[in-house]
């Protein structure tokens, strides 16, 4: 039931976006990127922490929120300091979505 | 899972979504700008290398007319027209001088000297006989020289020159030294006063160039086209 919420609102947000006029400057590009690995991070490990029986929704929506406000915010100081914090995100994220995909993986294959 | 939690995740998923949308919209932008951009740079430079072309061929041809239209010989007469070059050929040289013949009493002495107007009047018969360049005293008569009285001298081209004149002319020699001694004519008077001509024919006379040309201030050339000369 739940996944059909999930399906319902990624949807929406497609066709928002596609509808949404307004597109981000190509400097703040690679903030949002880093806002959506970690919303990608976010999501698989709540779907993890699903299959781990241990999911909380204040936990994946703060996990959500926060790691990527954070994130961005990160990478833009880093930029001000002159510091890639961009690459670090990125490659964090994208590390730990590999390691939730797997986890997801092999909780599945036990199940 | 509750109606609120589900709810919930939607949303979350809904942000996803529209962050993703929005990401995809903004890398699709930049590279489709950097497209653009080299396509429309490009087709820049096709258009003004044309253009350049275009222009460079229009010039050999207008160099190519110009070249057609003023000939060495349309340059040539024109530099004899305006007198801009030394030029010799046959003519005469003549020599005036002031009187020599003690003058009457109480006649005008003015009587006895050479005048401008002396000097016209042989410049207009040498003309009139088909002179084609004239000096006097080494000045050029142009097409704007003047020869005027300027006191004891005759200016001309704007310089002053005492007697005894010095004036040459290219043109028929016979012709124009017989036009000068018609009966009656301007030599004929001078003898009367005594004041000293000398006509001495030559078969190369050199005149030099005007030396000084005034700019065109006031004439401006019409755009009608040029007449054809016979």
């Amino acid at each position: 039931m739940t996944i059909y919420y999930a399906l319902f609102g990624l949807v929406v947000g497609i066709v928002l976006g596609n509808v949404c006029p307004y597109s981000l400057p190509p400097e703040y590009g690679r903030l949002l990127a880093v806002a959506v690995m970690a919303g990608l991070d976010a999501v698989l490990g709540g779907v993890r922490a699903v299959f781990e029986e241990k999911y909380s929704t204040a936990i994946f929506i703060s996990g959500f929120f926060i790691n990527g406000i954070m994130g961005a915010l990160l990478c833009y100081f880093g930029a001000m300091l002159g510091i890639d914090m961009y690459m670090v995100a990125v490659l964090i994220f994208g590390m730990r979505i590999f390691q939730n995909i797997a986890i997801i993986r092999r909780e599945y294959m036990a199940k | 899972m509750d109606l609120k939690a589900n709810i919930i995740i939607a949303f979350v998923f809904a942000v996803l979504g529209f962050m993703l949308t929005v990401q995809f919209k903004t890398t699709e932008r930049q590279r489709n700008i950097r497209i653009e951009r080299v396509e429309e740079l490009s087709e820049r430079l096709r258009i003004v290398e044309a253009e350049k072309n275009q222009v460079q061929k229009e010039l050999a041809d207008l160099r190519k007319n110009s070249g057609h239209l003023m000939s060495d010989a349309e340059l040539e007469r024109l530099n004899l027209l305006a007198g801009t070059t030394e030029v010799y050929g046959p003519g005469l040289e003549i020599t005036l001088d002031d009187s020599t013949s003690t003058k009457k009493l109480g006649e005008n002495p003015n009587l006895y000297i050479v005048h401008d107007e002396d000097l016209l009047r042989i410049l207009n018969e040498l003309r009139a006989a088909g002179a084609e360049a004239i000096s006097v005293n080494g000045q050029r008569i142009g097409a704007m020289s003047e020869l005027r009285c300027a006191g004891p001298t005759v200016s001309i081209n704007n310089v002053r020159s005492a007697p005894p004149y010095n004036i040459k002319a290219i043109g028929d020699p016979k012709t124009m030294a017989s036009a000068l001694r018609l009966r009656g004519g301007v030599v004929d008077t001078f003898g009367f006063w005594g004041i000293t001509v000398k006509i001495t024919e030559s078969a190369k006379v050199v005149i030099p160039p005007q030396k000084t040309m005034r700019g065109y201030e006031y004439v401006k050339q019409s755009k009608k086209p040029k007449e054809d000369r016979q």
